[in-house]
């Protein structure tokens, strides 16, 4: 699947896979809270807080 | 068990396609394994990053305010901090700000009842993108401000986003709110201490806007009395009703008069 597709296309042995892996998680998560999460959360229906504006 | 051998190639036909149906399956499922930890992750953001930066960044603007310092009094035999000097209640008519520009902040309060809030920024608006979510409490523009006769309202957030108001079911009747004003340009009612106490609470849905009208709930009325408003979201992790208290003014105090005695027995 996609991901045993990214796994066996990484280098290396399987300690410098994993740290690639981690090391791109890390990168999605940092992403995820420096602009997704920011950009999406006023579209979700919990946060319109205000009346009229 | 015996079974009939089926021929080779339809055999091998049949190994492809369900290769192919379960290579399928096996990708949506991890696309939505995958969405899930991202929703996770939302969450995580939400509920607790928010916090994390909204408070940093609320301290900050506290601590960068330029503002008059209250008088103190050399410390005690046996203290090493200096004590603060009790500033004397006035109940004549206080200096009162003129209107500010949108985002600016202009004063600051504190509520005792909340042990271990801290100092929290009011700026001018109510809108999340510039002044709720990023500089803490929000006050309504065309609402009074501290200390005149009217309503001064104010917003803040009961979950995420530092979420200033969050405790604010802790209030009681009579309990002090300190609002501290502090513009830069030196104008009338700077650096001054405005100390409401809670006359009244209420739960109303969003849309009920005369909470903060100048006389709290009667729209068409002439206000006689100093008052504040308080509006927080209810219930917690919700925007379906609004939790809203009500106060009045209880005295005022140039702060170069010394701190307002709520918050002095505070800190001791």
């Amino acid at each position: 699947m996609m991901y045993g597709w990214l796994w066996r296309h990484l280098p290396g042995p399987t300690v410098v896979r994993v740290l690639i892996l981690l090391a791109l998680a890390a990168a999605v998560l940092v992403a995820c809270f420096a602009w997704v999460y920011p950009a999406i959360a006023p579209h979700m229906p919990f946060n319109e807080t205000t009346v009229g504006e | 068990m015996t079974a009939v051998e089926p021929a080779e190639p339809a055999a091998r036909r049949r190994s492809r396609a369900s290769r192919v149906v379960y290579g399928v399956i096996g990708v949506i499922g991890e696309i939505l394994i995958t969405l899930g930890l991202l929703l996770f992750g939302f969450l995580v953001w939400q509920l607790w990053w928010t916090d994390v930066q909204g408070n940093r960044a609320q301290a900050e603007i506290v601590r960068e305010v330029v503002r008059e310092a209250p008088p103190t009094v050399a410390p005690s035999p046996g203290s090493t901090k200096p004590a603060e000097v009790v500033a004397k209640p006035r109940h004549d008519d206080p200096p009162v700000l003129k209107d500010q520009k949108h985002a600016t902040t202009f004063a600051t309060m504190q509520v005792p009842r909340w042990d271990g809030e801290p100092e929290r920024p009011i700026s001018e608006g109510t809108d999340r993108a510039t002044v709720l979510d990023v500089l803490g409490v929000g006050h309504y523009e065309g609402t009074a401000m501290p200390g005149d006769i009217g309503n001064f309202a104010v917003a803040g957030h009961r979950t995420t986003y530092a979420k200033p108001f969050n405790r604010i079911l802790e209030l009681k009747k009579g309990d002090p709110v300190v609002v501290r004003t502090t513009t830069l340009d030196g104008s009338e009612g700077t650096d001054t201490w405005y100390v409401y106490r809670v006359v009244s609470t209420q739960v109303v849905p969003p849309t009920d806007v005369d909470v903060i009208a100048p006389v709290p709930n009667e729209p068409y009325a002439k206000p006689t009395k100093r008052m504040m408003t308080m509006t927080t979201c209810h219930p917690m992790y919700s925007a379906r009703e609004r939790f809203i208290v009500h106060l009045e003014l209880d005295y005022w105090a140039p702060v170069s008069s010394g701190t307002p005695a709520e918050l002095v027995s505070n800190a001791g």
